[in-house]
C-alpha cells in the first residue's frame, strides 16, 4: 500500500549514492527486506520505472533479498525461522517451549547497486 | 561497453524520514511535550478511545490533537466539540503519516503551552508501522472483533508499538477472541509491550491505559 512513498524513499538514497560514485547509470538496485515488511515488489518495479524517469536511474532493474523472520529460544538459545503468513503458532521446533522472541526481520535498506 | 561497477551503500530506505523523525522527537523533548502515535486498522475505536483519553487528562495536561485520519472531517469534529486544538491533516490518499507531515501539523500548535499532543494515524496497520513520526511513544488499537490472529498478519506493528490496547473487551463474550493466546503472540514479538485490555463503551480498564500514559509522560519529562 505504501509502495510509491517507499519508492521514493529507494530513489533518494540510489540517487545519491550514484552522484557520490560519480556514476552515469545504475544499471541493477539490490534492496535487503525482511519478512516483516509487507511490500509488493510488482508495484516496487512499477513505481520505480515510473519515478525514475529522466535521472541517472532511469531503467534499473530492482532486486529483493527477503531476509526470513528469525524468532531466538530462550532455553534453548538457538534461532529458527518462521513464516509468520503460514504460521498459527511457532514453539521452539527443537524443545517445543513458548518462550521465544523475535530476533530479525525487520530489515528495510538498499545494500548496494551496480552504476556504469 | 563500460564497465560495470559495484556501490555498496547498506543505507535504510526511509533515512531521509527517520532523521527528521529524530529531528523532531528532540525538538519536542526539548519543549516538555508528548507526542503519542495512535494506530489501529480502521473501526477499532481510535477516536474513541481519543476522546476518553483527552477527557481523563485534560485537567492534568494542555492537551492538543492532530487528526491524520483520510479525508475526513467527522473526526476533527468531534475533537473540536471537546475545546481542545486540532489540527487536521488531509492526507487524500497517503495510507500513513510521516515525518514531513507531522512537522507541518506541529507548526501548527501552540507547542510552547502544550504538554500532551495525541496523534490519530490513518487507520491502517501496515504503512504507519514503516514510517516513524517523531512521536514519543507508539500506540496501537485493536478490537476483540478483528481477532486475536492479527499479531501473525501485522507482526511489524506489533513489533514497534509500546502498547497495545485491546478495546471493545465488553463483546468477548460473542468472540472467539483468546486473550491469552494473544498475550502471548504479541510477546513473541515485542516482550516489552504493555496490553491494555479496556472498553471505550464502558469505560472498563481505562484506569489502567491512563496510568500508563501518564508515567510515560513523567518519565520523558524526566530526561
Amino acid at each position: 500500500m505504501h509502495e510509491l512513498a517507499v519508492t521514493e524513499g529507494i530513489l533518494a538514497v540510489v540517487l545519491r549514492h550514484a552522484a557520490a560514485g560519480g556514476a552515469s547509470r545504475v544499471v541493477t538496485v539490490r534492496l535487503r527486506i525482511g519478512g516483516l515488511s509487507d511490500l509488493s515488489e510488482e508495484w516496487l518495479a512499477r513505481y520505480f520505472a515510473w519515478l525514475g524517469k529522466g535521472t541517472v536511474a532511469e531503467g534499473a532493474r530492482i532486486e529483493v533479498e527477503r531476509t526470513p523472520v528469525v524468532f531466538r529460544c530462550g532455553p534453548c538459545d538457538r534461532t529458527f525461522d518462521v513464516d509468520l503468513k503460514a504460521a498459527r503458532d511457532f514453539p521452539c521446533p527443537f524443545c517445543g517451549g513458548n518462550d521465544v522472541s523475535l530476533v530479525s526481520g525487520r530489515e528495510f535498506f538498499v545494500r548496494e547497486i551496480e552504476v556504469m | 561497453m563500460e564497465n560495470i561497477r559495484l556501490i555498496e551503500v547498506r543505507e535504510e530506505i526511509l533515512s531521509d524520514n527517520r532523521d527528521l523523525a529524530r529531528e523532531i522527537r528532540e525538538t519536542l523533548c526539548r519543549k516538555g511535550v508528548f507526542l503519542l502515535n495512535l494506530m489501529s486498522s480502521p473501526g477499532a475505536g481510535k477516536t474513541s478511545l481519543l476522546i476518553r483519553t483527552l477527557r481523563a487528562l485534560r485537567e492534568a495536561f494542555r492537551i492538543a490533537v492532530i487528526e491524520g485520519d483520510i479525508d475526513s472531517m467527522v473526526d476533527a469534529e468531534k475533537v473540536a466539540a471537546e475545546g481542545v486544538p486540532a489540527v487536521q491533516i488531509r492526507t487524500g490518499s497517503a495510507c500513513h503519516l510521516d515525518a514531513p507531515m507531522v512537522e507541518k501539523a506541529l507548526g501548527e500548535l501552540d507547542l510552547d503551552h502544550t504538554d500532551l499532543v495525541l496523534m490519530e494515524n490513518v487507520g491502517n496497520l501496515v504503512c504507519p508501522a514503516e514510517f516513524d513520526t517523531g512521536d514519543t511513544r507508539k500506540a496501537m488499537i485493536l478490537s476483540v472483533p478483528e481477532g486475536d490472529d492479527k499479531p501473525l498478519k501485522y507482526p511489524l506493528m506489533f513489533s514497534i508499538c509500546h502498547a497495545v490496547v485491546v478495546n471493545k473487551m465488553d463483546c468477548l463474550p460473542m468472540f472467539d477472541f483468546d486473550l491469552e493466546v494473544f498475550r502471548e503472540r504479541v510477546r513473541k514479538l515485542n516482550p516489552g509491550a504493555e496490553i491494555f485490555p479496556l472498553s471505550c463503551k464502558t469505560g472498563e480498564g481505562m484506569d489502567r491505559w491512563i496510568a500508563w500514559l501518564e508515567k510515560a509522560i513523567a518519565e520523558s519529562r524526566s530526561r
